[in-house]
């Protein structure tokens, strides 16, 4: 045996020792999610007596009882609520931050710089400054009560975060394509809608996917101005299930309720994972 | 445009007349496209900001807005009046008031939570995004798993299983009783634990930060590392000499990120808390005593002097960071 082949397996066993470091640690990091699916299938009086994750006894019971929802509203309509109100959201998103983004990144016009700078500033501006006067605003419009405030200031582009990340995307394609279509006689919006979003299509679907899970998982928002069992989010509802006081009667169908309510966002990580690892490394998105 | 200029000669001058028209014909298209984020950025950051600078030196009430009187300064008495002893103070309307009692607490429980769980949750990011930066096979299923707290962490699902976790009759106490422990208490609902368990909630979930981490380290060239090795640096004074210092850019835009998003954190502890701020306010977040104000007292003038001094704090915060960058990160140029 020589000395490389010593080293080699010096290496492979400094590897090994890495993959059942990182495998023990992920394990108990996602141990509370798995946990969690795993005991909305108990019976609700196994659930804290056992925290293994094989289940002694199988059930639905959980989810039969948590789906009746609150105030005589089920769940099934909770989750429509969230789902219509995500798809606005993402709409308004995917339209108004393009048409900002376009103009900051492809458009020459007076006072571009001093807006793109104004812009980087409301990146880093707490949203709760502003939290007051728009219940106020919202509220004289008679908005409170309705998905509007929540979906609104997306057609707005206030999230402006992804107007930084698609400028950044729309920033790095070539001119050429564009220059072409402008000799041609492609006006701006054609420019936009023919060249500009087809090409984009990477960062697009990077700003739908997570303007879809932030709506999903907001709370605040939720909290402030979905006031009425009937238009109730998934999250607002979940809330219900931890009352006032924390006391929880039915343990079993909030695990169970929640589990389906993570659902959308494993099916669309799982999916689409390398849009969330390109969204997170190009801007450094919240978590 | 411009090589039809010779051509269009008296068009040119037309334009030079009217400054209106000139900027309509160069610049119209691109503020069209503009319109929608204005739009947003003056009703709903420009407006809202400037208007709750005037609320908050006014006694608004939510359900009585005609009632509104200027107070001047005592909203932000009302905060800080206990630094200087105050119990009572009289407000320039003639009316005696109280000084908040929780307000202190809840700065306090924020700080503390900030300035624990921030730095533990980048350490972390950096500590796994390093052991994974390597030539290992199936990286890419690791970093999703390591993942998962992140993309689930802020969601109410969540904070729901935290309280089942640390909960006297919780999961954790279940495991502990089962290796022998006994009298655990509800670490929920003891003041002396239930801020931890929100700290464990929120380094819980360093996955976005080691992501960031992982796609700055992927950046440094192998050769550096060669090239220590060569002359004998052990892998410790490797990190310390070449992965920290090329890496600081990177850690010093999440340090920023993350602090401005902890600051304002609220879900974990409303849910945990009960919609309140737990056992003796000792989950009392800023964002959530804000929120108890001005919508459960109907204190919306005081909320939106609490939010004008939030912002202040991260301001100041934000820039005492970008301040000590000069003594801590590089901007390499070569070598």
């Amino acid at each position: 045996m020589g000395p490389g082949s010593n080293m080699k397996d010096r290496t492979a066993a400094r590897h090994t020792l890495t993959h059942l470091f990182i495998i023990a640690l992920g394990l108990l990091m996602i141990y509370p999610v798995l946990w969690m699916i795993v005991s909305s299938f108990k019976p609700n009086n196994m659930i804290f007596s056992d925290p293994g994750l094989i289940p002694k006894a199988v059930t639905l019971d959980n989810y039969i009882s948590g789906w009746k929802g609150y105030a005589g509203v089920s769940f099934g309509r909770f989750f429509i609520n969230s789902l219509l109100m995500c798809a606005g959201a993402v709409i308004g998103n995917l339209i108004a931050c393009t048409m900002a983004a376009y103009a900051f990144a492809r458009l020459k016009f007076a006072g571009r710089n001093f807006w793109f700078a104004v812009m980087l500033v409301t990146l880093m501006l707490p949203g709760h400054v502003t939290t007051v006067p728009r219940y106020i605003l919202f509220n004289t419009f008679g908005w409170v009560g309705t998905y509007l405030p929540i979906i609104v200031p997306k057609f707005l582009a206030t999230d402006a975060f992804f107007v930084f990340l698609l400028v950044q995307f729309m920033r790095s394609l070539p001119k050429e394509i564009e220059e072409a279509a402008i000799i041609d006689g492609c006006g701006k919006v054609g420019v936009l809608t023919r060249i500009i979003v087809p090409l984009s299509t990477p960062a697009l679907v990077t700003v739908a996917l997570f303007t879809f899970l932030w709506t999903w998982d907001d709370f605040f928002n939720h909290l402030l101005y979905l006031t009425n069992p009937a238009i109730f989010s998934v999250s607002r509802a979940l809330r219900t299930f931890v009352g006032d006081a924390g006391a929880v009667s039915n343990w079993g169908g909030a695990l169970a309720m929640s589990t389906l309510a993570m659902l959308p966002a494993f099916i669309l990580f799982f999916t689409l994972q390398k849009y969330f690892v390109q969204g997170i490394a190009t801007t450094g998105i919240k978590g | 445009m411009t090589s039809t200029g010779l051509v269009n000669e008296p068009g040119v001058v037309a334009r030079k007349k009217s400054g209106i028209v000139k900027f309509l014909r160069r610049d119209g298209v691109a503020y069209m496209f503009l319109a929608p984020w204005l739009l947003g950025f003056f009703v709903l950051t420009v407006y809202p900001m400037a208007y709750s600078l005037w609320l908050g030196f006014t006694n608004y009430d939510f359900t009585q807005p005609n009632s509104t009187q200027w107070i001047g300064i005592a909203n932000y008495l009302k905060m800080f009046g206990p630094v200087f002893g105050l119990s009572n103070f009289t407000a320039s309307t003639g009316e005696v008031m109280r000084v908040d009692p929780y307000y202190m607490k809840s700065l306090s429980v924020t700080f503390t939570y900030v300035l624990v769980s921030v730095p533990l949750k980048l350490i972390f990011a950096l500590a796994v995004a390093v052991l994974m930066n390597q030539k290992l096979r199936g990286v890419s299923f690791y970093r999703s798993v390591y993942y998962i707290p992140t993309l689930l962490g802020g969601s109410v699902a969540i904070a729901v299983l935290w309280r089942k976790l640390f909960e006297k009759e919780g999961l954790l106490n279940g495991l502990l009783g089962a290796i022998g422990f006994t009298n655990l208490p509800g670490w929920i609902t003891n003041p002396k634990f239930a801020l931890w368990t929100l700290i464990l909630l929120t380094v819980w979930q360093f996955g976005s930060s080691m992501i960031i981490f992982l796609a700055g380290l992927k950046q440094i060239p192998q050769e550096y590392y060669e090239a220590a090795s060569v002359d004998g640096a052990s892998k410790t004074r490797q990190f310390f000499s070449i992965t920290l210092p090329l890496l600081s850019p990177v850690i010093l835009f999440t340090l920023v990120l993350q602090t401005i998003t902890t600051f304002q954190a609220f879900t974990q502890a409303y849910i945990i808390g009960g919609g309140g701020g737990g056992v003796l306010n000792s989950t009392l977040f800023y964002t959530l005593h804000l929120y108890i104000q001005g919508w459960q007292y109907h204190e919306m003038g005081y909320a939106s002097a609490m939010a004008w001094v939030l912002l202040i704090i991260i301001g100041v915060f934000t820039a005492i960071v970008f301040k000590s960058s000069n003594l801590w990160v590089s901007y390499g140029t070569g070598e």
